[in-house]
């Protein structure tokens, strides 16, 4: 375990597993899709309903992600591991573009579903500010430049945020009580059947290993990021030492 | 008193450079007037719609004006050095936190929630309203405070760090917002007895007061290294 937390032996590793894990999304995402085309369309909802095939997959892995997030702030903030500040960095844009994917594909079935494109309804609200939180996070992560202390700020949000997040959503479905929302949020029929459950959960795997092979080439980039930025300071402050000195030829 | 002295010497100074001019307090009070009579002039002088709304007016005002303030929690300190100073002392950080968050309250929230009722008469709201709202801004402009220092923590040394500051606390201050604003119209009347979001609302405070100076020590520490 401990032998992969090194940068080197990571890189190694995932030369290899990233093909193998995009291979598998392909495959799954292939066999998903092939599956929610053929599933049989839902007796009120129509073929509407194929629209969940991506929307709960993604609003899994929206929740999925930002618990990902959370260990990895625990790595950089217990462990200082520089593993841990790739993972945390690399996975908060995808946690807000697999949040946005759930919000727009919602948005889209809940055009012809519900007649409007966006209700002020408990869940929608609460992934929304979930979405919001994934976007202050990116934030941070740009407006600090220094790579090890923008990790531990954007540590120190999320694990806020993890204790939030739980308050956020009971509030918002409080909040919700009170003011009685337009229609009642539920899953394409009463009960869900076999037919539609399976390529779902096909879906629900191929999304996550979606996830893995863009947040594993994420942190591969995170990793040759740090590494250029560490040599260009090494290149610039080995040039200031040559010319402090005697007139020196510029080599290099 | 000889471990409290410390903070009692904290909490002076803190209190000496927030009275000062250029301090944050009367300025958040005038900011909140301008953001209510601002509302009217975008909506329209109605006393009706604004009645209705006033509640959730106020509250976002305060809010605002909250955050407005905020930025300037820990970077006059770290201007001058004397952070440095805070984090390399005896006294544990996290109550220097509680004691610079207390002051900062006391300068700025207070003056808000006593300003309230004025601007609740100007938006035309009922006695029962009025009350709820102040009552309501009382118990949960802490939280405010608590939560927007871990964003003031975290952006501590940041040239604009007041809009990236804005951007990470707004969305954690959703569920004070939902509750203070449920507690202010249910003291002017509706279905919910006012003790019940109201009691939230406090827990939210208590539990920001209780947790957030740890977050926020643990935020300028990391800053440091």
């Amino acid at each position: 375990m401990w032998n992969i937390a090194n940068p080197t032996n990571f890189l190694k590793l995932t030369s290899w597993l990233v093909p193998v894990s995009a291979v598998l999304t392909a495959l799954l995402l292939g066999i998903g899709l092939y599956l929610s085309f053929i599933a049989p369309p839902d007796y009120q909802q129509g073929e509407t309903v194929k629209i969940m095939y991506l929307h709960v997959p993604a609003a899994w892995m929206s929740m999925f992600i930002y618990g990902v997030m959370c260990l990895a702030a625990l790595g950089t903030l217990v462990w200082r591991h520089p593993l841990a500040d790739a993972a945390q960095k690399s996975a908060a844009p995808l946690g807000a573009g697999f949040t946005f994917i759930c919000l727009a594909t919602g948005s889209l079935w809940g055009k012809p579903m519900w007649g409007t494109w966006w209700v002020w309804d408990a869940r929608l609200t609460s992934v929304l500010v979930l979405f919001l939180i994934y976007l202050g996070l990116v934030a941070l992560w740009q407006a600090i430049e220094d790579p090890g202390r923008a990790a531990r700020a954007a540590a120190v949000l999320t694990l806020v945020g993890a204790v939030n997040i739980p308050i956020i959503k009971f509030s918002v479905d409080w909040w919700n009580t009170l003011h009685q929302s337009a229609s009642v949020f539920r899953l394409g029929g009463p009960a869900i059947s076999p037919s539609l459950l399976w390529p779902l959960l096909i879906m629900a795997v191929a999304f996550t290993f979606l996830f893995l092979t863009l947040h594993l080439m994420a942190i591969r980039n995170e990793i040759y990021r740090r590494r250029l930025r560490r040599l260009s300071i090494l290149a610039a402050s080995a040039r200031e030492t040559d010319l402090s000195g005697v007139m020196m030829e510029p080599v290099r | 008193m000889s471990a409290a002295s410390p903070l009692a010497a904290l909490f002076a100074r803190e209190w000496r450079i927030g009275r000062r001019a250029g301090g944050t307090g009367s300025m958040g009070v005038v900011f909140f007037l301008i953001l209510v009579s601002i509302i009217p002039f975008a909506i329209g002088p109605d006393l009706v719609l604004l009645a209705r709304i006033g509640p959730a007016l106020l509250w976002i005002a305060a809010l605002l004006a909250t955050l407005l303030g905020l930025d300037r929690l820990f970077q006059g300190d770290d201007d001058d050095g004397s952070l440095d100073l805070l984090l390399m002392s005896e006294t544990p950080l996290e109550s220097i936190v509680l004691v610079k968050c207390v002051v900062h309250w006391l300068l700025t929230g207070v003056p808000l929630v006593i300003a309230t009722p004025v601007f609740a008469v100007m938006l035309g709201l009922a006695p029962q309203a009025i009350l709820g709202v102040t009552i309501s801004l009382l118990a949960g402009t802490p939280a405010l405070t608590f939560i927007g220092a871990i964003g003031a923590a975290l952006t501590v040394g940041f040239g604009r760090g007041g809009l990236l500051l804005a951007i990470l606390i707004l969305p954690l201050c959703v569920p004070v917002l939902i509750f203070g604003v449920s507690a202010a119209q249910a003291a002017a009347g509706g279905t919910v007895p006012f003790m019940t979001p109201f009691a939230i609302l406090v827990a939210l405070s208590l539990a920001a007061f209780a947790a957030a100076p740890f977050a926020v020590a643990l935020a300028l520490r990391q800053a440091r290294l």
